[in-house]
């Protein structure tokens, strides 16, 4: 009997952990890493890169775990305030479809590669977190993939991607302030779109 | 065993004074980018030529070579490159790493015949990449003015110096057999190119202006190398404004 208890003490342990596990930011990312990357090994239609399918699947699996509006005011920098709410609430529309369709090419492009997952350096109540990547390819070096990622009521989202020290939100604040220069926040919300009709096309 | 390090230090040095006389001498949009008007000129020249002839070849050597004899090529070139990431390792000062580099190139070059097969990696000894670029990066050699190369890419006057000096001792360059030697350079570039095209069809879904996109990738990659992962933080205003406003409702 002491040997039954025991175990189901140890059960117990085991799925508190677990649940512990699914809470933080690094579990996440892998959970939702592997999910994708199963999904496409699954599928060969996915595999072709048919692109309706791609967009669908990061729709359903990536997206929810993205923080797109908080990457959007953060890769247009002082110019978000500037926005009025209906601009940014464009802006935040076509830069997540530009980002899908950008993520749509690289899973398609890069699916054969494996993730290592980095422990997270962590203190208990951070609320703002890397959680650190590294992608292997045959016969190349690792490619260090890290997320900035925020707790929100929402649970962990990420705001940025930072592949081999190139961070997403500010390549593309780089593009935005220069646009934003020439021709105004209208003339950015264009720029995006006619990039996303453009690629649509494809 | 002294010596080559010194020479390639005056080198540098020399480099150096070079880089930050040619940065003075032209006044242009950006601190980076001084020469942005000639290189977005180069840009174009690249994108006509590379468009029309080399990526067409690049795309059908990718159709039609099977994967396997396309890995035994990559290898083949991974291997030399593994030789100078194990070079520039000791320059640098990183001898467990260049011993893992070295070890790598002698399993790969014996057992993997000439490097063909990636045995080193098979048997988990880890791929690094490392040049002269990175390596005068590390000396303290300012990259210098950013450069678009047509057919060869993005540079800076650092990095363009780091790769004439690999074509300058390559071991390539030793093979006296002049048609035999231009082949191999000529299926490097190819391979080389061919290993570009996924990152080029990432790059073209993203970028609203290519150019701008992929300099400003390139120089941050090369900072994050030089810096060993670890760059310093952007002297941007813009990403503490940023951070704070962010969140707050807009007026």
């Amino acid at each position: 009997m002491p040997r039954t208890a025991a175990s189901v003490l140890v059960l117990l342990l085991a799925c508190a952990s677990l649940a512990q596990a699914q809470d933080d930011p690094d579990a996440l990312v892998k959970s939702v890493a592997e999910d994708t990357l199963s999904a496409i090994r699954a599928d060969k239609e996915l595999q072709t890169g048919n692109p309706a399918k791609v967009k669908q699947l990061i729709e359903a699996k990536l997206v929810p775990h993205f923080d797109t509006a908080r990457m959007t005011a953060l890769a247009m920098g002082r110019n978000w305030r500037a926005a009025t709410p209906e601009q940014q609430k464009q802006l935040t529309e076509q830069f997540q479809s530009l980002l899908i369709r950008t993520y749509s090419n690289a899973l398609t492009n890069y699916r054969d590669n494996k993730m290592i997952y980095k422990p997270l350096r962590m203190n208990p109540g951070d609320t703002d977190v890397i959680v650190r990547t590294e992608v292997t390819r045959p016969g190349q070096a690792a490619v260090q993939i890290d997320y900035s990622m925020e707790k929100t009521a929402d649970g962990w989202k990420a705001y940025d991607v930072v592949v081999a020290g190139v961070s997403l939100v500010t390549n593309y604040r780089d593009e935005f302030n220069d646009v934003i220069k020439s021709s105004g926040v209208d003339g950015l919300i264009k720029a995006l779109s006619d990039k996303n009709r453009d690629s649509a096309g494809k | 065993m002294n010596r080559p390090p010194l020479q390639l230090r005056r080198a540098a040095l020399a480099l150096a004074g070079l880089t930050t006389l040619l940065a003075g001498c032209a006044a242009g949009p950006t601190k980076e980018d001084p020469l942005e008007p000639f290189n977005r000129q180069m840009y174009a020249v690249h994108q006509v030529v590379d468009g029309n002839i080399v990526k067409p070849i690049a795309e059908a050597y990718v159709n039609v070579t099977p994967e396997l004899i396309r890995t035994g090529v990559s290898n083949f070139f991974g291997n030399l490159d593994d030789l100078f990431t194990g070079i520039n390792n000791v320059l640098e000062g990183n001898g467990k790493q260049a011993g893992d580099d070295f070890g790598r190139v002698l399993l790969n070059s014996t057992f993997g015949m000439l490097g063909i097969l990636d045995l080193g990696s098979m048997m988990g000894i880890p791929k690094d990449h490392k040049d002269f670029g990175i390596t005068f990066g590390k000396w303290g050699v300012p990259a210098g003015p950013y450069l678009f190369v047509p057919l060869f890419g993005p540079t800076t006057v650092r990095d363009g110096t780091g790769t004439l000096v690999r074509l300058f001792i390559g071991p390539i360059g030793y093979i006296p057999d002049v048609p035999l030697r231009n082949s191999i350079y000529g299926v490097g570039y190819l391979d080389a190119r061919s290993q570009a095209l996924s990152g080029e069809s990432v790059l073209d879904t993203a970028a609203l202006d290519k150019y701008r996109f992929l300099r400003n990738a390139y120089l941050k990659n090369r900072q994050y190398q030089i810096y060993d992962g670890k760059p310093p933080p952007d002297e941007d205003e813009d990403a503490a404004s940023a951070g704070n406003g962010v969140l707050a409702p807009p007026q």
